[in-house]
């Protein structure tokens, strides 16, 4: 592995933030993209845990890479990534529980959001430690990102507020705190992004 | 650059990698089996205190059997919370509901669930929902959401989990009714844990009955 320069460590970053956005432009993760960005805050926090296992499981997977025989590679993965999401749980439940009851059920199901499984097999197999761990910081800062202005563009819409802080009286259109909204929003995102990508 | 497939070697990774993933998993536990226990710990003691009129001293843990299921609840000298466990649309939805000394509904708290966020979840934090269940006599209203033909108005879109809800204020109703019923003649806790009187306990699923019709 030669040496990365500074600029390319940087870009290592910031390509997971646009270039190889999971949500928008990979278009992986898509089950707690929808499920979980019902608000800003919950969207925030599911992309944050899943960073949090991201960069964990990118690292020791790029450790452990070049002992592990091609035929269980995936088993192997799975069981690394599962590790990290368990004691993610565990850690969430003990200190910050009234996170852990909003995410809930979701949380487990970090284990199977291809994102993780997609850089372990993409990238961390293959490159340094030291990258794997900015390519996990990146690509999470782009999932944390993008499922942060889904929830917001859907708590505004669906429920008259951004951030817990409500500015219209009653519901919003409740079409887009449910899955029907999460898929309308999650589609208009996507076109206006790659506009913009395109254009750059 | 990775090493051979051959099954020694598949065996071999596969079990290394997963003793020192248990072993990680076995440190995390040893170290959050505490704090998990303590916030749970923390959290019901704060939602006794909701549900519940001011009390003095430490509430006391005991088990009622309503309808052949044991529900755990809290006594205080204020009333009992019972904490009821229901299904949600989601899963399981548990619900701890504070009875004062005369069978009033003091106030309900949710305690657990796996509802849809921003739809059924509601029910945690809807005050047009939870706020009925304030100061709700079961005697003089029926505790069955209104689509069923009862005084509860239920949230928008999650009629399931509101129905949920509201049985389980109403079981914990009965779980009071019993605990007052028996309370009447001997202390409550002493009373369900001594099955060799059968009298008394008799006489406690017939009052509660009668209250809830």
């Amino acid at each position: 592995m030669e040496d990365r320069k500074m600029s390319n460590k940087f870009s290592l970053i910031t390509d997971g933030l646009v270039k190889n956005n999971p949500t928008f432009v990979l278009v992986l993760g898509i089950c707690p993209t929808l499920a979980t960005t019902t608000s800003a805050i919950n969207g925030m926090e599911m992309g944050l845990a899943t960073m949090f296992v991201l960069i964990l499981s990118n690292i020791f997977i790029s450790l452990i890479a070049p002992m592990v025989p091609d035929k269980v590679r995936i088993p192997t993965y799975i069981v690394v990534i599962a590790t990290f999401v368990t004691l993610l749980q565990l850690l969430m439940q003990a200190f910050v529980p009234d996170v852990y009851a909003t995410l809930g059920l979701f949380i487990p199901l970090i284990v199977v959001n291809c994102i993780v499984l997609g850089r372990a097999e993409a990238f961390a197999n293959k490159n340094s430690v030291g990258d794997s761990a900015l390519d996990g910081i990146g690509v999470g800062l782009g999932f944390t990102l993008s499922l942060t202005v889904i929830g917001i563009v859907r708590e505004i819409l669906g429920s008259g507020s951004v951030f817990g802080w409500k500015f219209v009286a009653g519901d919003g259109i409740l079409a887009f705190v449910m899955a029907p909204g999460a898929f309308i929003v999650l589609g208009y995102l996507l076109v206006l992004f790659n506009k913009f990508l395109a254009k750059k | 650059m990775a090493s051979k497939s051959s099954l020694k070697n598949m065996a071999l990774c596969l079990s290394l990698v997963c003793l020192v993933c248990s072993a990680l998993l076995a440190v995390t536990y040893a170290v959050t089996v505490e704090p998990i226990a303590a916030a749970a710990q923390a959290k019901t003691n704060a939602t006794i205190a909701k549900v519940l009129p001011a009390f003095s001293g430490d509430p006391v843990l005991g088990t009622v059997e309503v309808e052949g299921t044991e529900y755990p609840y809290y006594k205080t000298d204020t009333g009992y919370a019972v904490m009821v466990t229901t299904s949600g649309f989601g899963g399981p939805l548990t619900v701890m509901v504070g009875v004062d000394n005369d069978g009033i509904i003091h106030n309900t708290a949710v305690l657990s669930h796996s509802e849809t966020p921003g739809l059924g979840a509601k029910c945690g934090t809807d005050e047009k929902f939870i706020g009925q269940f304030r100061g709700f006599d079961p005697k003089a209203k029926k505790l069955v959401v209104k689509n069923d033909g009862g005084d509860v108005d239920a949230i928008t879109a999650s009629t399931i989990t509101s129905r949920a809800y509201t049985l389980a204020v109403a079981v914990a109703v009965k779980a009071s009714a019993v605990l007052n019923g028996s309370a009447a003649g001997s202390d409550a806790v002493t009373g369900a844990s001594r099955p060799a009187e059968p009298a008394p306990a008799e006489t406690v699923t017939d009052n509660g009955g009668q209250e809830n019709e």
